[in-house]
């Protein structure tokens, strides 16, 4: 894996990718992705793997002209374009599945294959989803893994949290890139999709870990009724970050898709 | 020197477990704590305890905003405004302020400031905050990374409300408005008095210093942890090249309690100080600061969000500590003018906001406290800056003849005879 820069009409943007394939772009969560990812590595077996960074994101540059979901569905397909991709699989996780099933709504006919993995964008007010923005990096596991010791220590692995250096350049990570996430996320994550899916034409699958305490598989109903034929895929032992907790099975809903 | 009497109005009735029961006095707070029925004296008191300060001498009285929140039942200082204007004081009526990213549109807030400048007679002072993390993101819901945005775009639209004087359109990015045409408009020109609540960013330094706004530092931390943000100010205020350094530039707030004697202050102010400090205070940390809120470069400065509690928090501090280490500034009239002046010069600030209501405060302490502050205190302040004396550019200038509430004429018996028309 490396990670090139691409210039866009608004931005210059990195880009994680790899591996050997049809095109596939991996639009990632709220919490970004690196090139060490497990599920990029896995995918990157059989597909040529582009996993471009929100602006904001990792090293990339913030970009205050994206402000709502319109600016950045169109971002992402210029960066579909700057790429050269044609018609390539498009795969999100979270914020990154809310992003890929925008675009597969706005331009249906340039996308064949979709696969929403633990998508946002939906609201349901019977099964609220919980405030991000407003919990403490301690009460995130719990939240995120079906197995939220394994979690923490993942997500904490060669981090001193005491050190003040650190402490400040997790402040402005944090900032740059939740700051960012918001404007497609805070303080719910519905921009409207749900009255879009039906513009949806992609052969769709939805993969959903069982354990999904953030987006609890319900929501995998509600992007079915949207989406006409979409299939499920659902990932026993995982929660939210399926993507990390099962990798494997991921890449195999994904490639099922041909 | 101004000194405005500030009250946050505080919910009187958190009980004595909240810290435990509650995570937070903000936001989420539980609704079942809040009684209407108790809340109808509440409110009254605190604006009695206002317009008693205005007749002490004081050359203002404040309210601020915010919203869901055990500490200030305040969601629109504008209402309590309204009251205040009526009154008889020439005390300023200082709107600390109007959070004017959350209306919509904020042509509302030049419409209710200029109609609390016509009422009151031209004594408002006008505050616009960008509102705390809790108020802005949390409770009204806005986008934190694109807050300061809209708050800019508000701004520039109530400025040019109030000083344009013929119909325009404001064709904004939050604002599309065809026919802009404030209907009353301010009787102060070309508007009244700015003062803007930062926490340490750069840009609200500058904001403040390009537009000749009073910067204020609106802490409960007092004033010697608030002394390298203010110096940060007062730099930023010599590198741009700032034609003076006008103490009015600046303003802080600070809890003050003043008793005939240090002891007596003790006795009867330490409980309601802790009432604030351990029940006031306690605001769950995941709401204090939502990520893109503050910029970036905020954030690298170090400044910590105002909310932030000292190492250990609150409620492990002492009376002994929150006096020594400045967080109030209590005691006999001569302890409290010691420790102003030393504010004052140490912060270089012409503008004092006394918190002095404080917590569950009674109303009688409350009085006590202010009547002492008004005769003891203020009188041996005024006189700190002389050299500035003359600099009114950020206070209200009130017109020289006001009517007053009891304005009209005896209740007519007959017919009047009509003059004129």
């Amino acid at each position: 894996m490396q990670t090139i820069t691409i210039e866009t009409q608004h931005v210059p943007v990195r880009v994680i990718t790899g591996g050997a394939g049809a095109p596939l772009l991996y639009l990632h969560g709220a919490g970004g992705v690196t090139a060490e990812d497990p599920l990029l590595q896995r995918l990157a077996r059989h597909h040529t793997v582009y996993a471009p960074l929100l602006p904001g994101y990792g090293d990339s540059a913030e970009c205050a002209e994206l402000r709502d979901m319109l600016d950045i569905t169109l971002h992402y397909w210029d960066v579909v374009e700057a790429l050269g991709l044609k018609d390539p699989v498009i795969a999100g996780h979270s914020m990154g599945g809310m992003i890929a099933a925008e675009m597969a709504a706005i331009a249906p006919h340039d996308v064949t294959r979709l696969a929403l993995i633990a998508p946002a964008g939906l609201w349901l007010d019977d099964h609220p989803i919980a405030d991000i923005f407003a919990m403490l990096p301690f009460e995130m596991p719990a939240l995120l893994f079906h197995d939220p010791a394994a979690g923490a220590a993942a997500m904490t692995a060669g981090l001193n949290i005491d050190d003040p250096k650190f402490l400040q350049t997790y402040l402005v990570a944090n900032a740059r890139q939740l700051g960012m996430a918001g404007r497609i996320l805070f303080p719910i994550p519905d921009r409207g999709l749900a009255q879009r899916l039906y513009r949806i034409r992609a052969k769709t699958v939805l993969v959903w870990g069982d354990s999904d305490r953030l987006v609890p598989p319900v929501y995998a109903r509600a992007f079915q009724k949207g989406i006409a034929g979409a299939s499920l895929v659902s990932i026993p032992e995982a929660g939210h970050m399926v993507v990390a907790e099962k990798p494997e099975a991921v890449a195999a809903a994904i490639e099922a898709l041909g | 020197m101004k000194f405005t009497w500030f009250n946050l109005m505080p919910w009187p009735y958190l009980p004595d477990d909240f810290r435990e029961k509650n995570r937070s006095v903000w936001v989420d707070i539980d609704q079942r704590l809040f009684d209407p029925a108790k809340s109808h004296a509440v409110y009254n008191t605190y604006m009695d305890l206002l317009e008693y300060a205005g007749t002490l001498g004081f050359d203002g009285i404040g309210v601020n905003e915010h919203h869901q929140n055990g500490y200030g039942i305040m969601p629109s200082p504008n209402i309590i405004a309204a009251g205040l204007a009526r009154g008889k004081s020439d005390a300023a009526i200082v709107v600390l302020g109007n959070s004017i990213a959350l209306y919509n549109p904020p042509i509302r807030v030049a419409e209710e400031f200029a109609m609390l400048d016509c009422i009151s007679g031209g004594r408002l002072v006008a505050g616009f905050p960008v509102g705390t993390s809790m108020d802005t993101n949390y409770c009204y819901g806005q986008i934190p990374s694109l807050t300061r945005e809209k708050y800019q775009e508000a701004h520039d639209l109530i400025i040019k409300a109030w000083t344009t004087r013929d119909p325009f359109a404001f064709n904004g990015r939050y604002n599309k408005l065809r026919h802009v045409n404030i209907w009353p408009r301010p009787i102060q020109q070309p508007h009244p008095p700015v003062h803007i609540p930062g926490g340490g960013s750069v840009e609200t330094y500058d904001f403040c210093i390009d537009n000749t706004y009073s910067y204020s530092y609106l802490s409960f931390s007092g004033y010697i942890r608030a002394k390298a943000l203010m110096q940060g100010y007062w730099d930023r205020v010599a590198e741009r090249g700032t034609p003076d350094t006008s103490p009015y530039r600046a303003g802080f707030a600070q809890t003050i309690c003043v008793a005939e004697t240090d002891e007596e202050a003790e006795r009867l102010y330490a409980p309601h100080v802790s009432y604030f400090y351990n029940r006031c205070l306690h605001v769950h940390p995941g709401f204090a600061d939502a990520p893109g809120y503050r910029t970036i470069k905020t954030i690298q400065t170090g400044a910590l969000s105002q909310y932030a509690p000292p190492r250990g928090g609150y409620a492990n501090l002492t009376w002994k500590e929150l006096t020594e280490q400045g967080h109030v500034i209590a005691g006999s009239p001569e302890t409290v003018r010691q420790r102003m002046e030393e504010l004052i010069r140490s912060l270089h600030v012409g503008n004092i906001f006394c918190l002095m209501h404080v917590g569950d405060m009674p109303a009688d302490k409350c009085m006590y406290s202010t009547r002492l502050f008004a005769e003891k205190v203020m009188p041996k302040l005024r006189g700190i800056f002389p050299e500035h004396a003359s600099d009114d550019r950020f206070w209200c200038k009130p017109l020289e003849t006001r009517v007053m509430p009891d304005s009209l004429p005896p209740s007519p018996a007959r017919a009047p005879e009509s003059v004129g028309a």
